[in-house]
């Protein structure tokens, strides 16, 4: 694939082997008219980690709930492992969930908590006892069998509610925001944990969240949600990289939307002058232009001919890691990092209030949004 | 902390509930059960020495053998209780849901309480005009062309009127317990494989036992220790323990044996509790106390 060979992901994919979940024109209506679903189409392959990610209310956790049996699609089909879904209990699913708030039993103790699914299957004790210890092991919580959830920290519950799903080895695991109660650090932890865990048992996880870094960090493939329908669904270099939305691009990160004209194949007329693209166009066509703001190139004096607009430096904030600049471009708004890497190169150098500076915003980082 | 300091931490908050407590329960107890191994004299006042007469009469232990009366007595109010408890449960259990589930919950609830708007005497009065022979039961039965049934007097209509006037007590705790219900633990144990059956066994019904608990204690205790329905309803021949211990303080005069029937009473619900503590489990316990 062309976006694969153009920005090569940090960590290696797994293309996923074969479709393990399948979805088809699945609909979901409810009487107060939110997180509705309108036709959805999915395809997930075995051992895959994706996720759905969009903002609330768009039907990502109706999708979930659908996959697991909780709520019944008003008209489409679910297959999960080569199996039509329909009529079928949560009970026979052959998978498990990672509930939002962990639904751990609490009149339980840890140990009863995790051995609850194999109990259920009427499993001897000797093996049941092996399969939880294995399990704890995984999550690293052994010591905790005595313990009752309300006696354990927000991070041991997730590990529980984690161990309580892997120990019945599904198919497919369903994670709905399991880290969203979590603080920043701990977060961080856990997914790479959960990415590690997924690798190495080679399972799928069908991964709900918010949180659009979390989504990059850890997924093989995301499908954007907006409004019960997916809205862009490929690599997350592919999403970050080639927004097909303004939608996306907002959504994904910050990004920079500039409305735009085609005047010839290559050569769009906006606001602050004629800009060349990397896409052909054809005349006239009325397009927005998206860019990265660590994409935007800040120099004090112009290299190139094309591409270049003077600006005005309106604020500047620091993050430590990079500033983050506010440049006024003739009453344009455009937001512009920099890493504070404290090198005065060109390039690099940091710039100063009320400075005017020459912003560079190369053909190949603007990506035409047809909208 | 040492615990002097604790104790004045505590004090304002457990102190003016535990005043009340130790004055007008824990001495009034100490009282009868002091009472209870006294005698009665001729002109019914109470006197000394000590004596042990009052049980051994209730126990109706005597050189030619046992005398069972009262320990039958005993018997049936503590079957009374049990039953109506019971019944309570079956009743009220599937009731606290369809309250707690459904959209006129407040108006359910005002109907569940809208009994104690009215005196408790007039109310079991009112089962007396329902079940007396040309009472409002008999005139409904005769007008479909039934046979009339006499239920009043009767155990049945004490039944019936113990049931009707502590089942309240059994639905709105178990319905503070529903109502709180987390039903996202029923869709984790459907996942993990649960059925219908199963599923609310082991992830709904424990949350409801606090409650339950709770419910029928509210019940039991009182249901066992009745006498005024038994007295309205049965008509003064369904004797039941309270009705024992309310002529003995009150028409025959002698408290003292009065005294030793309570606290007879008073060790056979504790025992009973105990027992059912036990099986129902730590966990509603740990979580009512």
């Amino acid at each position: 694939m062309e976006q694969r060979r153009l920005f090569k992901g940090k960590r290696t994919r797994t293309p996923g082997g074969d479709i393990i979940v399948r979805l088809e024109g699945v609909r979901k209506r409810f009487d107060n008219d939110t997180s509705a679903l309108n036709g959805v189409n999915l395809e997930v392959r075995s051992g895959e980690f994706f996720s759905l990610l969009g903002p609330s209310g768009c039907g990502k956790t109706t999708l979930l709930r659908i996959l697991a049996g909780f709520e019944k699609p008003d008209a489409g089909r679910v297959e999960i492992a080569g199996l039509d879904m329909n009529g079928v209990p949560p009970y026979r699913r052959p998978l498990n969930m990672v509930f939002q708030n962990y639904a751990l039993f609490p009149h339980l103790n840890v140990f009863d908590n995790i051995a609850f699914g194999l109990r259920m299957k009427r499993l001897p004790d000797i093996e049941v006892r092996s399969r939880v210890d294995w399990a704890m092991e995984l999550v690293d919580i052994l010591g905790l069998e005595k313990r009752k959830p309300q006696e354990l920290s927000g991070g041991q519950r997730q590990r529980v509610a984690l161990a309580r799903a892997l120990v019945n080895e599904p198919e497919v695991l369903l994670l709905d925001e399991p880290l969203g109660a979590l603080d920043y650090k701990l977060r961080k932890q856990l997914q790479v944990e959960l990415m590690n865990l997924q690798e190495d048992l080679g399972l799928t996880f069908i991964y709900v969240t918010h949180d659009q870094e979390e989504a990059l960090v850890m997924s093989d493939r995301i499908a954007v949600m907006r409004d019960g329908s997916i809205e862009q669904l490929g690599l997350p270099e592919e999403l970050y990289e080639r927004p097909s939305s303004r939608f996306v691009a907002q959504f994904l990160g910050t990004s920079n939307l500039i409305p735009a004209q085609a005047v010839g194949e290559k050569e769009v007329d906006t606001a602050f002058g004629r800009l060349r693209i990397s896409k052909k166009l054809k005349k006239g066509d009325r397009v927005t232009l998206s860019i990265r703001p660590e994409k935007v190139r800040l120099s004090r004096t112009a290299s190139l001919q094309y591409n270049l607009v003077d600006a005005r430096v309106d604020d500047i904030i620091y993050t430590g890691a990079e500033n983050q600049y506010l440049l006024d471009i003739n009453g344009f708004e455009l937001v512009a990092y920099t890493l504070n890497s404290d090198i005065q190169e060109p390039g690099f150098e940091e710039f100063d209030y009320d400075e005017k500076i020459v912003v560079h915003l190369p053909e190949e980082n603007l990506v035409v949004i047809h909208e | 902390m040492n615990k002097l300091s604790r104790l004045k931490g505590i004090l304002p908050t457990i102190g003016p509930g535990a005043l009340w407590l130790v004055i007008f329960t824990l001495v009034p107890t100490l009282l009868i059960f002091y009472t209870s191994f006294l005698q009665r004299d001729p002109h019914g006042w109470l006197s000394g020495p000590f004596t042990l007469e009052n049980y051994r009469r209730f126990f109706g232990i005597s050189e030619s053998g046992i005398d069972a009366l009262y320990l039958k007595i005993l018997g049936r109010s503590i079957l009374l209780g049990v039953v109506a408890t019971m019944v309570s449960v079956v009743i009220g259990y599937p009731f606290a849901f369809f309250v707690a589930r459904s959209q006129h919950k407040n108006l359910l609830l005002l109907l569940v309480v809208l009994p104690f708007w009215t005196n408790f005497l007039i109310r079991v009065y009112a089962w007396i005009v329902i079940f007396q022979r040309k009472g409002v039961l008999n005139a409904i039965l005769h007008s479909l062309g039934f046979e009339p049934v006499f239920l009043y007097p009767s155990w049945t209509a004490v039944y019936i009127g113990t049931i009707y006037t502590y089942l309240p007590f059994l639905i709105l705790p178990l319905y503070a317990s529903v109502e709180k219900i987390d039903w996202t633990l029923l869709e984790a144990a459907y996942d993990l494989g649960a059925g219908k059956l199963r599923g609310f066994w082991h992830a709904i019904f424990p949350q409801t036992l606090p409650g339950l608990v709770a419910g029928i204690m509210l019940v039991f205790i009182p249901a066992v220790g009745t006498f005024v329905i038994s007295d309205l309803l049965g008509a003064g021949k369904t004797i039941l323990v309270g009705n024992v211990i309310q002529q003995q303080f009150g028409s025959s005069r002698d408290w003292a044996f009065g005294s030793a029937a309570a606290f007879v009473l008073m060790a056979a619900v504790m025992a009973g509790l105990w027992i059912y503590a036990r099986r129902a489990g730590e966990i509603g316990m740990e979580e009512l106390v």
